[in-house]
């Protein structure tokens, strides 16, 4: 550091935490929250293992059984955005490059998510 | 200069014999991109089951095949080892394991857990 300038003119701008702990406190709270989840999706997909379209929907009938999976669906692209967000940061250094994968990611999950969610409201109120 | 361009370089990652917490470590993140794909198949299964039986069937089939049932093997195994090691690193957060000789066993915990419930599920999912 030959520069007279302090430390903390050089951190601001790209070099600023942004949100500071929120992504990182997000992400343990999806990581929290996964556990059982995952528990619960493996479970239930293990026992529906091929099992056929009617019995599929007849599972997500239930409104409890439809509100874990819609709450799975979010928490795992929520995880998975900021996991994959954090591996874009870490490997790419183009910053063109860098901000279309990162608003890419974004709009691709938001997109996944939304669309998966709105697909288990469908089958629970039977329109599927 | 010179001095520092004739002094001995440090092994790359082919030399080093991988200590179990370095093999972990990447595998989490690996793992992490492997479910992030899955999950773009959980979105597209879900939204097949809420288009309607005949999107559901060739989602289905797809699965059923030996190729997609050799993906959700491996995508099984790389959730049950996600799960375990964010569980580690869940514990990790609150300060406690993190002694060399703690980490090394979880690690081998972690990888373990993740084999036998792996096997587990697919042994429940083909009797059941």
């Amino acid at each position: 550091m030959s520069s007279i300038r302090s430390s903390l003119a050089s951190a601001r701008g790209l070099g600023s935490s942004k949100t500071g702990v929120t992504h990182w406190w997000t992400q343990r709270v999806s990581a929290v929250a996964l556990v059982p989840l995952t528990l619960w999706f493996v479970a239930c997909i293990a026992s529906q293992f091929g099992a056929e379209y009617s019995s599929v929907t007849d599972w997500l009938s239930s409104p409890f059984q439809a509100s874990l999976m819609a709450i799975y669906v979010a928490a795992v692209f929520y995880h998975s955005q900021l996991g994959l967000q954090t591996i874009i940061e870490d490997y790419v250094h183009v910053e063109s490059a860098k901000l279309a994968l990162l608003i890419g990611l974004q709009l691709l999950n938001i997109l996944l998510a939304v669309a998966a969610i709105f697909s288990v409201i469908m089958i629970l109120v039977g329109a599927a | 200069m010179s001095q520092q361009a004739n002094r001995p370089v440090s092994p790359h990652v082919q030399i080093y014999s991988w200590p179990i917490s370095m093999v972990t470590s990447i595998a989490h993140r690996a793992t992490g991109i492997i479910l992030a794909v899955g999950s773009v198949v959980l979105a597209i299964w879900l939204i097949a089951a809420g288009s309607g039986p005949d999107a559901f069937a060739s989602v289905n089939g797809f699965a059923a095949s030996w190729f997609g049932q050799l993906l959700m093997f491996g995508w099984s195994f790389a959730l049950f080892f996600h799960l375990c090691n964010g569980i580690r690193h869940l514990v990790w957060d609150t300060g406690v394991g993190l002694e060399l000789e703690t980490a090394r066993l979880s690690g081998f915990v972690a990888i373990g857990v993740a084999v036998a419930l792996t096997l587990i599920v697919w042994i429940w999912a083909f009797i059941a």
